[in-house]
């Protein structure tokens, strides 16, 4: 039988916040446990929480940025349970009433092709603090550092088919919220968690198979990782006769699997009710007009106009929109050195290898997008051989010197144009190869093509690498097809 | 003077203490020996901060000394074991908060020591404001001082015990369901809930987040009035208080009440209404009469349903709030816990009294997946509608009067029903519903039992309730008139 994936995904995004969503407690990662946790992360008795509008704010912007209804008034509920890491006792959360609406996201595969998935709503909400299960002999630590994070939690229809395109939902909501500012995005510090829910059912059906939750997914390998696995499990649990039974799993990265926490059963009821220590969030248009005039161009329009306008190939479009960085970076070059494609091609040939070979973020390149437009531009008025343009890269890479300019200049890399001068080498080199001339002669007109590599490598020997190689090979042919 | 020092109201203190008749630390010394001597026999106290309160009295005598006191600098008050208190236990009446000791102020305490009051202490109360008759507190009953073998009231019965006892002049009190007006009627003084908003929650244990509010309890409204100067107001920490401007609640206290219109709503004179109660508040309301007021019976419609909505919605909330204690970061923790549940289970099997949990539990299942709908969604429908007979009312009338409570303090282990208990809130559970602020005065006595009479009016009508309150008190004694307990030597 044909099987069909249906995946969807719930998105938890760490907003980018100064403070906490309802105290003014410090939201930085990293610092001593419980350092910033004040009374109103700890729950203490009495104390009540105070909405912080540059969450709302940054939940806003989300919203517009994927083109999504916003309601007027939206509403925090109490997620009730009980955990030593959640406080209160419960999570302040918006069930009913979200901040943000239906959207969508545009997502790109492989083939070049894109696909809309559908957001069914995002959510504003609290994040627990963290229960430390090292270091404490048979007890558990609490730290509630994190407590109180605000986090959009982002809801998107059943609409991925396959663990790519899982994959390259999640892409695509990371370069939106980082375009845009709200998070840093940083997976490896839980700045973007996902939980994934993935069903199958026979290709052709309708109806939704029954589906399994893997909570806390926070990388994009494991996201396509733990669906495949997922994908596989349910596949031959089905054809093995059993059935699939509605559950959290876990995905355990050490063993590539997932394993069943909870079933629907004994999964929580969390008694969810208007919280009564918030009023409802009353968005008026003009505060909505307001947020969407600060928006920055976003991925799906700097895609398009990449393709459309500066005519790049669709997969450099998309590669280079990607993030706001790698977007960023290449319009400069592009700026400093005015050719699109030229721009493009730098950025995604030799920078993106070199990043890739030390393990960079473009954010942390040693060689600015300044100096590598400055580079591209020296190549495009052909002061510099492609040959010698590598050697320059590879110098302000190593911090030899701020400009391609300084470099060239030092390292007398100035290609020679001078036809007379490149003339009195190619009579040299021609004089100087006896033995390769009378091969020249002999072959066929045909093979001689072929041949004259020898020469021009002579040549370009001879200039030190400074010489047009097209200037090079076309006298060169002239010459010898002259003593033919 | 001094040995009528207990008996004087706010009012009278502040002009004692400005005339040099007494200093703060003499009255404070004088109000902390009468508590030492007869507390043991009432219980209002669950902790007396007498130290602390020497201290601020002292500062008190300076400030006065520079000629910077304002009208509450030195006077002695008494704050509900509810409210947070840096550096002093604030138990909340709960063996669950038996250790806890606040770090921070509550708001209304830090607006009431910026006001220049000297707290004595924290007075007891119902466990977690969840009571009619102080009988819940972990702490032990309080004694109506009126009648020992009386209750007082709750869930503010050790605020209103202490000010009826002479202990101190004024108190702090919460209301979520009548916590401040039943207590105050049971023991002859005065007490307002203000309006929903009015007061900041901050640092207020919440009991029921949309119903709790926090108001004064004192000898007369006039004493009320200069509380609510002191407290009222805009928190930023509190999203639900209200940024509106306070007016001087003092001032409007002597407006004449000619053509006040009085509306006595029907509902509330009805079947349960003990004949000496029914009768008292007839007789206050013929004051009124003839102050120049109208009179007229209108109706609340829907006033049988607020007791049901309520114990819906409150329990509901309460589940919620309560939750933090779960013996993880403060509070009661269970012996030796197996493991993360039993730790739960026994923390807060042993940590919590019977009627807490009786609410915790309503609470949890009407919240629960299948009954929302049936219960709290009705519940929330049924207290718009109280709020509009409300707000109906008030279209045709000022005020509206009746009594406080069915019957005056009822004998202490009387009520071992729970529902026969929240029938006592029969009269008071609808106004913290729809929000609107209400006033018990002492209006007459039943065999020695205080009554009290209700004054209710619309949202932020706090200052025409204290002109009500005070013109009344102008006209009568009721609210002089001191418990034999009260005299020492008599």
């Amino acid at each position: 039988m044909q099987w069909e994936t249906v995946i969807g995904l719930e998105v938890h995004v760490q907003l980018a916040t100064q403070s906490k969503i309802f105290s003014g407690s410090s939201t930085a990662f990293g610092a001593e446990p419980n350092t910033q946790a004040n009374a109103v992360d700890l729950g203490l008795p009495g104390v009540l929480p105070v909405l912080n509008e540059q969450a709302v704010a940054m939940a806003l912007k989300f919203g517009l940025g994927i083109n999504a209804d916003i309601p007027e008034v939206s509403i925090f509920d109490r997620k009730n349970y009980f955990y030593p890491d959640l406080p209160k006792g419960y999570q302040t959360s918006q069930m009913y009433h979200p901040i943000v609406g239906r959207g969508e996201v545009e997502i790109l595969l492989d083939d070049g092709s894109s696909k809309i998935i559908r957001v069914h709503h995002a959510h504003l909400e609290e994040d627990a603090g963290k229960s430390l299960h090292e270091d404490f002999h048979g007890m558990t630590g609490i730290d509630l550092n994190r407590a109180g994070t605000p986090l959009l939690e982002i809801v998107s229809e059943p609409d991925m088919r396959s663990a790519k395109e899982a994959a390259a939902y999640l892409k695509a909501i990371h370069s939106i919220v980082t375009y845009l500012g709200i998070s840093d995005g940083n997976m490896a510090e839980g700045s973007m968690r996902c939980d994934v829910n993935v069903s199958v059912r026979p290709k052709g059906q309708e109806a939704f198979g029954t589906r399994a939750e893997i909570k806390n997914v926070n990388s994009f390998r494991f996201v396509e990782r733990a669906i495949a696995y997922e994908v596989e499990r349910q596949i031959e649990l089905i054809e093995d006769g059993g059935e699939v039974i509605q559950e959290t799993r876990l995905y355990d990265p050490d063993a590539d699997e997932t394993r069943g926490m909870r079933t629907k059963e004994e999964a929580n009821d969390y008694r969810y009710f208007p919280c009564p220590d918030l009023l409802p969030v009353v968005v008026d248009k003009a505060y909505v007009d307001h947020l969407r005039e600060t928006l920055p161009e976003l991925p799906a329009e700097k895609r398009a106009r990449f393709l459309n306008e500066l005519g790049l190939s669709a997969y450099d479009a998309g590669v280079l929109s990607s993030s706001r960085e790698t977007a960023e970076y290449f319009e400069r070059v592009k700026d400093v050195c005015g050719d699109a494609k030229q721009a493009a091609n730098w950025v995604q040939g030799e920078l993106s290898g070199a990043l890739n070979r030390d393990n960079l973020d473009i954010a942390d390149s040693p060689v600015t997008a300044e100096a590598l437009g400055g580079l591209v531009a020296r190549v495009i008025d052909a002061t510099i051989s492609g040959k010698a343009a590598k050697q320059v890269f590879q110098a302000l890479w190593n911090g030899e010197a701020e400009s391609a300019d300084a470099i060239i200049e030092a390292k007398g890399l100035k290609q020679v144009t001078d036809t007379s001068a490149i003339e009195a080498m190619v009579d040299q080199v021609i004089a100087d190869s006896p033995a390769q001339l009378a091969q020249y002669r002999d072959a066929e007109p045909d093979k001689r093509g072929k041949m004259i590599g020898y020469f021009v490598g002579q040549v370009m020997k001879a200039s030190r690498g400074t010489a047009n190689p097209q200037q090079v090979n076309a006298l060169l042919k002239a010459k010898l097809d002259a003593l033919c | 003077m001094t040995d009528k020092l207990h008996h004087m109201t706010l009012t009278e203190t502040a002009k004692a203490l400005d005339a040099g008749i007494v200093s703060s630390r003499e009255l404070t010394q004088e109000l902390l020996g009468r508590i030492d001597r007869l507390d043991g026999q009432l219980n209002s106290f669950i902790t007396v901060t007498a130290d602390q309160a020497l201290a601020a009295a002292d500062r008190a005598d300076q400030c006065r000394a520079k000629g910077e006191a304002g009208p509450l600098t030195g006077a002695p008050i008494a704050l509900k074991d509810i409210f947070c208190t840096k550096g002093v236990k604030t138990t909340c009446g709960s063996k669950m908060l038996d250790s806890f000791v606040a770090p921070y102020d509550a708001t209304v305490v830090e607006k009431l020591q910026a006001a220049g009051t000297v707290s004595l202490g924290k007075t007891n109360m119902d466990e977690f404001a969840m009571g009619s008759s102080n009988e819940t507190s972990f702490y032990g009953a309080v004694k109506n001082p009126w009648d020992l073998n009386a209750v007082p009231g709750g869930s503010s019965g050790g605020s209103a015990a202490a000010v009826a006892a002479g202990l101190v002049p004024a108190a702090m009190g919460t209301d979520t369901g009548g916590s401040i007006r039943q207590p105050a009627a049971y023991c002859g003084i005065t007490g307002l809930k203000p309006t929903y908003g009015r007061v900041s929650r901050y640092g207020m244990i919440a009991y029921a987040s949309s119903l709790d509010q926090g108001g004064p309890m004192a000898r007369s409204a006039e004493d009320c009035a200069l509380l609510m100067n002191a407290i009222a107001g805009h928190d930023s920490r509190d999203s639900t208080s209200i940024a509106r401007g306070v007016p001087n609640y003092s001032e409007e206290l002597s407006a004449p009440l000619a053509g006040l219109k009085i509306g006595l709503p029907k509902e509330y004179f009805g079947e349960g209404l003990a004949t000496d109660v029914g009768n008292a508040i007839q007789d206050a309301i013929k004051v009124f009469e003839g102050l120049g007021a109208t009179v007229r019976e209108v109706s609340l419609p829907h006033t049988s349903y607020a007791i049901p909505a309520y114990y819906v919605i409150a329990p509901a909330e309460a589940s919620s709030n309560l939750s933090r204690y779960d013996g993880v970061r403060f509070g009661h923790r269970c012996e030796n816990p197996t493991d993360l549940i039993d730790l739960y289970k026994r923390t807060r099997a042993e940590g919590f009294g019977e009627e807490v949990k009786r609410r915790i539990l309503i609470g949890t299942h009407t919240l629960s997946e299948g009954f929302f709908d049936a219960y709290y969604k009705k519940a929330q429908q049924v207290r718009r509608l109280i709020h509009q007979d409300f707000l109906d009312a008030f279209e045709e009338v000022d005020v509206l009067m009746g009594p406080a409570a069915p019957t005056p303090a009822f004998d202490l282990g009387a009520k071992k029903d729970p529902v026969s208990m929240y029938l006592q809130d029969i009269y008071t559970i609808a106004i913290n519903l729809a929000g609107i602020p209400g006033i018990s005065v002492p209006a007459g006595f039943s065999n020695g039992r205080p009554v009290g009479l209700q004054i209710l009016g619309t949202h932020f009508a706090e200052a025409r309730l204290l002109n009500v309150a005070h013109q009344f008190q102008q006209s009568t004694d009721w609210h002089l008139r001191r418990p034999e307990f009260a005299e020492e030597n008599a």
